[in-house]
């Protein structure tokens, strides 16, 4: 332990622990402080309380069995883990997801992250003191949470993606749904903005409050809008582009700022380019076509085809039960995820069940930055550094 | 398996052209590439992989159990170049018996808590690093879960 030295003499810092069961650590994340009066000079997180052992359990069970599993990693965005477990393991076979689907994903994927971000900030900033952002976040989030469940069946847990597209045809008049969110959403993002935005209290506990330079963001590891608001412009979406991406307009936000304000404003700016894409998105989608590719022996056969051709039946009684084995080899597939960089390696040995499946998952890597983020404030900040993390402990721990 | 593109990429060449037994294997599938580097020279390697090619940021250290082949364990390093947007994949092979490598945690310091991870799950040593505990595993946790050898239901 460290010795603090004051004008009276040697002291012991003073050890506080805080969580795994407290409010603002936004699940089951400890962090061991030591303090010398309200100033923190160590903090260390300690993790691993919802240990579930995903990347394990994915070892033991076909490809296409993984994929509920990895609505669990974050339960915050279920359909970006989707994406990047199928794209992952699309690439390892080789499948082309007909454009149709490739739409979809990106439409509802981009909602994952408005909701993700809702809850981000109702929880941010609650955490800071203001309630009612919390109840207004909480309310656009159910709205879209009912789009989940009327395509997918389910509000959390989805499953939607499939490897080669889709689980199902969506069912009919989604899109007026979608339509109806679009259009309430940027007048709610202009609500928030006015209680925050310029609010005096939020902006005194988080300007200047969890500083991080661009140099520390990159050594750091950090990604998403972590690393944007350091101001160094890497979003996947435009660097590595997957699932049609480059075919839509939009901008990458950043801030110079490198404080929890900025990644507010960039947060914030990012749910604003979220609607720019489904809007496009919108347009793109075709009514009618495949909602996922066709390749015998490793993609289901349709409902007709597999009850009336021997070939259909044949085929989906082994995909269900063996699976399908992907040649041998590794692949690491990333995608931008609400909290970053998401990494996929999926390596296969040439049998039914993946070989090593690992997530890179950004809450992992961005959760290490916070002892250089609140070392050195006020114990008070340790909230707010925690808060703009934007941690998910399902993802942390897998 | 090598492949005449493989071959001609800039990063494996000036690679070789630094120390020609920098280089072990190429290997190149579903156009990403993998360099294979001798265990004995990763932190070197890596030095100049992050200080001289412009590969500042490392995304993630995946640990492969291979066993019952020897050598068992690969640890696959994933870069990324930010200016060049470019991708590489770094594997060292690590024999069975003690595995143990340098820490890169001196080049690229998120690597402290990827070491601490593929420690705490895989039993890899990383020499050099400043805090080698457990992680997600409790401290009292017997075994590497994520080792091959190693029940999917536990012992029980």
């Amino acid at each position: 332990m460290t010795t603090i030295e004051t004008a009276a003499g040697r002291a012991e810092p003073m050890v506080l622990n805080m969580g795994p069961q407290h409010p603002s650590t936004h699940g089951v994340l400890r962090v061991i402080l030591e303090l010398d009066g309200e100033t923190v000079l160590k903090a260390k997180p300690i993790i691993g309380y919802l240990h579930t052992g995903i990347e394990k359990s994915c070892e033991a069970k076909t490809y296409s069995q993984c994929i509920t599993l990895t609505d669990r990693i974050d339960y915050l965005a279920p359909l970006s883990n989707n994406l990047g477990f199928c794209l992952a393991a699309e690439k390892l076979i080789g499948i082309e997801v007909p454009k149709r689907a490739q739409y979809i994903r990106v439409l509802l994927t981009e909602l994952t992250r408005i909701t993700s971000h809702l809850v981000w900030l109702g929880t941010h900033a609650i955490d800071l003191g203001a309630m009612s952002v919390f109840l207004y976040c909480f309310r656009e989030r159910e709205e879209i949470m009912k789009i989940y469940e009327y395509v997918s069946g389910q509000r959390m847990m989805t499953s939607y993606f499939r490897i080669g597209g889709l689980a199902l045809e969506p069912p009919p008049g989604w899109l007026d749904q979608v339509q109806r969110v679009l259009d309430a959403m940027p007048g709610h993002i202009d609500e928030y903005e006015e209680l925050l935005t310029e609010n005096r209290i939020w902006k005194a506990r988080t300007q200047g409050v969890g500083n991080m330079s661009a140099e520390d963001a990159i050594a750091m590891g950090v990604s998403g809008p972590l690393l944007r608001a350091s101001g160094v412009p890497y979003d996947v979406r435009k660097v590595f582009p997957y699932s049609s991406y480059d075919e839509f307009d939009f901008e990458v936000k950043t801030s110079n700022d490198c404080d929890s304000y900025g990644r507010y404003k960039v947060r914030v700016a990012e749910m604003r380019e979220s609607l720019k894409i489904i809007r496009q998105a919108m347009d793109k989608i075709p009514s009618e076509g495949p909602f996922r590719a066709e390749m015998p022996g490793v993609i289901p056969p349709s409902r007709e085809e597999m009850k009336t051709s021997i070939e259909g039946l044949i085929y989906h009684f082994k995909i269900f039960t063996e699976g399908f084995a992907p040649p041998p080899g590794e692949v690491y597939q990333v995608i931008e995820s609400p909290r970053g960089e998401l990494g996929v390696f999926m390596a296969s040995d040439g049998s039914a069940k993946p070989y090593r499946v690992k997530f890179r998952t950004p809450s992992f890597v961005n959760l290490q930055s916070l002892p250089k983020l609140c070392e050195g404030r006020l114990i008070a900040d340790v909230v707010t550094c925690i808060g703009t993390t934007d941690i998910v402990l399902g993802e942390v721990d897998r | 398996m090598e492949s005449q593109e493989v071959g001609k990429n800039p990063v494996v060449q000036r690679l070789r052209d630094w120390d020609s037994q920098a280089v072990a294997e190429v290997i190149d599938f579903r156009g990403e590439t993998t360099v294979v580097v001798p265990a004995t020279n990763v932190l070197r390697t890596c030095e100049f992989i992050a200080h001289q090619l412009g590969f500042t940021y490392l995304s993630d250290i995946t640990p492969v159990d291979r066993f019952p082949l020897e050598p068992r364990f690969e640890l696959n390093y994933h870069l990324l170049c930010l200016d060049r947007k470019e991708r590489l994949r770094l594997r060292v092979k690590l024999a069975g018996a003690e595995p143990t490598v340098r820490s890169v945690t001196s080049v690229w310091p998120t690597a402290n808590w990827h070491e601490r991870e593929a420690f705490d799950l895989f039993g890899i040593r990383f020499e050099g690093h400043p805090d080698l505990t457990r992680m997600l595993m409790p401290d009292e946790w017997e075994g590497h879960p994520l080792r091959k050898d190693y029940p999917v239901e536990g012992y029980r």
